[in-house]
């Protein structure tokens, strides 16, 4: 008979914390005021934050339960904080959106927290169990959220598409589970480590090794497992498009990297040579589709693939200072990424969403202060220093040539010149052209306007002061390496 | 040292930002306002760096003025700035141009004036960080932030096709700098991996002898083409004319004076001192290009119809005479064609300020459309023939100066490729006497440029410093290369040493 694990709820209290509060919502949500919505927001907010607080009041201390399924060590917290800043953005953005477009609902709250706590549980597996769990966890509410716009086509079809084809990840994934616990008689991390590395060359963890790649590709969207993204980003609010943007990449990457260097690390030349294919493949793809987009949320879609690409090359170069570059750029990424998306969420034009990239014809003269700060998150996306996007692609690539991948790095930076044309569209349109007929508006809110505010002041910190930040990625992949 | 917690050279890199900053704060309505204060802090900021000219030890090649800043110790990144006696120049070049440029743009910009000078105050600011960085990560972020600036005063605020200049420009200059970025990081790691110190600091680095090879020869090419595009030698000339046409004059002026230095001062500062194998074994190639530049650019700028597209291709010429002197790698080749870069800034710069001048009047740069302004506006006459004379290297003026010396170190390197590169001196007075033939002489054909007014006050004051150092250079040189001649001999004696123990020791290990 198999004993029942200990329980040590103290290791999952960040992630806990977040559900609690989505299921405190449930509950407000039936109590008065019905008309509005927006406390719940409030609520969720609360539950967020104090979840990043306990994340990093915990930093260091290197918590470990259920036998090794949960660790909440400095890499878990780390991106505990990461999917926080996620999942606080996403919030603040949806409230005022959510009212203007008349979906407004409790259970948006708490399906986003749901989905945040399956992320946080996603990057604490210590598990190959748990990475399913945590999957479902954070996929399953998304795929609710994408169809939030009942009435609209795109919306059906979003959730549509990322419900089917995520459907067929998690399946791919599990099998790969299977595969590997089949090869080596563990589901636990350190465990198949042990096991994998007692007998090398096993075709079994092989094959599962491949059927994993398949089922985080999708999650995080790389080349040619990126077809749901564009669809997905269009037709799903915009709120929570920045978050599958942002704290779902950012939670897929966590276990996909401890997955590859922990318990995988006796196949790394296997998934090595793969990566490297895949990521070159990943930001080509990404750059030159985005370049035909005229659609803002269909281009920062696969300016988001290239970017899947580009903290790829980080996979491959390896080790501690690969792993701690992708931690480095998802910070960067998710302030820069959840502004973009901001921003847009905020604008409208003739009453619809501006979503095109011509809506935004002179849009700094109309909003010169919004317009210069659509333009920052732009251009941090670009590299252009001293933004955190351009930190992020220094120690991304820095550590590649690192490792001695030159051409990986050459392909990388190239693309990195390629996607500034199109970045740079968006600019051209917003100071360069004038609008025909009538221009596009703005109904900033508090907390709107605040989102993007931490997003910019982010950006300018993790840009020219990131030696701090630096330090912290690099203190917590470390127990990842051994 | 100093009393200050910030260095001299800081203050004068920074003050044109925190200007910005604290423009950025003034009502976008008080125009006036807003002119005025962008030229009081470029104005302060030329006061400040005189003292960096005065204080300069001509005879010692250090780098002198250098704060190195803790910034980013776990990547052996600092903030490391200094300057020697090339970047002295261009330095001083730059402080002395921004306000000339934003006095141009007085009556040209009207439209959005705030981001207008914040994008010139920024702009110094890069332009200045990239030629005293002494630290590549430094340099990189500099190099790559400046770009922004520009785009935006070529995109916003200039001409009929300013967004397809102001993107070619910008695409162009991030593929060249994109292989640089790889270069040092390879050269940071090879570094490292052979010294055991990973830094990107410049002075570090160019202690280090590399050995001769693919390697040398693959960096020395990534940093040559990102400083190729800017310089721009041919074949990477093209987004030139595109940019330097479309830009609005103040544009034009810091694209030409200063911005294609950024090139060249690349080429000494980087290329040299840290690839001097490959700096030799590429030596005729550059010499190739720099030739062809030359005369190519000076055909072209022959037949353009358009002023400002002559004065543009006329920079492919000049920019070719500079490289030319650089890769000579002798005492009068380097001094000439550190000399030849400020001569260039500050003639066709005042090249552009004067077509922008008559456009400002007549609206069109068609030199069909003029002739005869001798008659009708004496004074800017009389002017435009001395930058014109000064740009074709008349004895007695900058030009000449700097195109001799550069000659004389190209004859001890190769008399014949002397011999064609002069050629481009005689199709200089071609293109720009001919031009200034059709622009100035003969009867007023046009009813539109008889009643043209003469420069007013404003013009003068911004012409009267540019022609003052262009005929001090002519008369009395020695100013400006007393400051740089002791580091141009170290610079040499630096390459030849490190090139030959890198040869040496290149032989030994094939003896082995």
């Amino acid at each position: 008979m198999i004993p029942a694990p200990p329980i040590e709820l103290g290791a999952l209290a960040p992630t806990l914390i977040v559900l609690g509060a989505s299921l405190l919502i449930l509950v407000l949500d039936l109590l008065p005021p019905r008309r509005t919505k927006e406390h719940l927001g409030g609520v969720a907010l609360a539950g967020i934050v104090v979840a990043l607080l306990a994340s990093i009041a915990q930093w260091g201390r290197g918590a470990r339960a259920f036998r090794d399924m949960v660790l909440l060590d400095d890499y878990a917290l780390f991106l505990h904080v990461v999917i926080c800043y996620a999942a606080a953005l996403a919030v603040l953005l949806s409230i005022d959106y959510l009212h203007r477009h008349g979906i407004e609902s409790g259970e948006y709250y708490a399906l986003v927290l749901m989905s945040t706590s399956g992320m946080m549980l996603l990057a604490s597996a210590g598990d190959l169990l748990i990475v399913f769990l945590g999957i479902e966890l954070m996929s399953l509410p998304l795929y609710v959220l994408a169809g939030l716009f009942k009435t609209r086509l795109a919306a059906g079809e979003a959730s549509m598409k990322y419900f089917l084809l995520g459907a067929f990840a998690t399946a791919f994934l599990l099998y790969g589970i299977a595969l590997i616990f089949g090869a080596t008689g563990a589901t636990n991390f350190d465990r198949i480590a042990a096991a994998a590395a007692a007998r090398p060359a096993d075709s079994l963890v092989t094959m599962g090794l491949g059927l994993l790649l398949v089922g985080f590709g999708f999650k995080i969207s790389s080349v040619p497992f990126h077809m749901w993204a564009p669809d997905v980003y269009e037709g799903a609010p915009t709120s929570i498009t920045a978050l599958i943007a942002t704290g779902s990449k950012a939670a897929a990457f966590a276990a996909l990297i401890r997955v590859l260097l922990v318990p995988l690390k006796a196949a790394q030349p296997d998934w090595t040579v793969l990566l490297w294919a895949i990521a070159a493949v990943t930001m080509t793809v990404g750059n030159v589709v985005a370049i035909a987009q005229s659609n803002l949320k269909r281009m920062l879609a696969y300016s988001s693939v290239a970017h899947v690409g580009y903290m790829l090359v980080g996979l491959v170069a390896g080790g501690a200072p690969g792993a701690g570059a992708i931690l480095y750029y998802l910070l960067a990424y998710t302030f820069t990424t959840a502004g973009a998306f901001g921003v847009i969420l905020m604008a409208q034009r003739a009453g619809e969403d501006a979503v095109d990239v011509s809506d935004y014809a002179g849009f700094a003269r109309r909003h010169p202060l919004m317009a210069a700060t659509l333009a920052l998150y732009l251009l941090s996306l670009v590299g252009i220093p001293p933004l955190a996007g351009f930190v992020g692609k220094f120690y991304l690539f820095g550590s590649a040539v690192r490792a001695g991948y030159l051409w990986l790095t050459v392909v990388a930076v190239l693309n990195s010149a390629i996607a500034a044309y199109y970045y740079l569209r968006v600019i051209v349109y917003m100071y360069m052209r004038e609008p025909d007929g009538e221009g596009v508006s703005l109904t900033p809110s508090f907390a709107g306007t605040l989102a993007l505010a931490i997003a910019a002041l982010g950006i300018v910190l993790l840009g020219v002061a990131p030696a701090p930040f630096v330090d912290l990625a690099q203190a917590a992949v470390a127990p990842l390496i051994r | 040292m100093s009393a200050l917690p910030i260095g001299l050279l800081t203050a004068v890199i920074a003050l044109p930002t925190l200007g910005a900053v604290v423009l950025a704060l003034v009502p976008r309505r008080r125009d006036q306002l807003l002119r005025a204060g962008a030229l009081v802090v470029t104005l302060s900021t030329f006061v400040l760096s005189i003292p960096l000219y005065v204080r300069f030890d001509g005879d010692s090649p250090d780098f002198q003025f250098d704060e190195l800043l803790r910034w980013m110790p776990n990547l052996g990144a600092g903030y490391h700035v200094g300057i020697d006696g090339i970047s002295l120049l261009l330095v001083v070049l730059t402080t002395f141009l921004m306000p000339v440029a934003l006095a141009s743009a007085w009556h040209s910009i009207e439209d959005r004036t705030k981001e207008f000078v914040i994008a010139m105050l920024v702009l110094e600011t890069g332009m200045l960080g990239v030629f005293v960085a002494l630290d590549l990560f430094l340099f990189f972020v500099f190099w790559e932030a400046m770009l922004i600036p520009m785009y935006f005063i070529i995109g916003v605020w200039g001409g009929a096709n300013r967004v397809y200049a102001a993107i070619k420009f910008v695409l162009y200059t991030m593929v060249g700098s994109a292989l640089m970025l790889v270069a040092i990081l390879a050269l940071y790691y090879q570094h490292g991996s052979a010294t055991g110190m990973y830094t990107f600091d410049l002075p570090t680095l160019a202690r280090y002898v590399m050995a001769p090879g693919l390697a040398q020869n693959l960096m020395f090419l990534a940093f040559a083409l990102a400083f190729a595009i800017k310089v721009p030698l041919f074949p990477f000339h093209t987004w030139l004319p595109d940019a330097h046409v479309e830009a609005p004059t103040a544009g034009s002026v810091i694209l030409a004076g200063v911005l294609l230095k950024m090139g060249t001062y690349g080429f000494l500062r980087f290329c040299l001192p840290l690839f001097p194998d490959a700096s030799l074994a590429f030596g005729p190639l550059v010499f190739a290009l720099a030739v062809i530049g030359i005369i190519y650019g000076a055909w072209v700028s022959t037949v353009q119809p358009d002023l400002k597209k002559l004065v543009a291709y006329s920079s492919v010429s000049h920019l070719g005479f500079v490289m030319l002197g650089l890769f000579t790698l002798n005492q009068q080749g380097l001094v000439g064609g550190v000399l030849q870069m400020v001569n260039h800034g500050l003639s066709t710069g005042a090249l552009f300020l004067m077509v922008g001048m008559i456009y400002e009047r007549r609206h069109t740069r068609l030199i069909s459309e003029f002739g005869g302004l001798w008659s009708v506006m004496p004074a800017f006459s009389a002017l435009f023939l001395l930058v014109c004379l000064s740009s074709l290297g008349l004895p007695g003026l900058n030009g000449f100066v700097g195109e001799f010396l550069i000659l004389v170190g190209t004859f001890q390197v190769n008399p014949w490729l002397a011999a064609v590169a002069t050629t481009g001196i005689i199709f200089a007075a071609v293109y720009l006497l001919w031009m200034y033939q059709r622009v100035a002489f003969g009867e007023v054909r046009h009813e539109a440029n008889r009643h043209l007014r003469d420069l007013d006050l404003r013009e003068w004051a911004l012409l009267a410093p540019v022609l003052v150092l262009i005929v001090w250079i002519g008369v009395y040189p020695k100013t400006f290369t007393a400051k740089t001649e002791a580091t141009v001999q170290a610079l040499i004696a630096q390459v030849e040493s490190k090139a030959s123990v890198a040869q040496r020791s290149g032989l030994r290990q094939a003896a082995r």
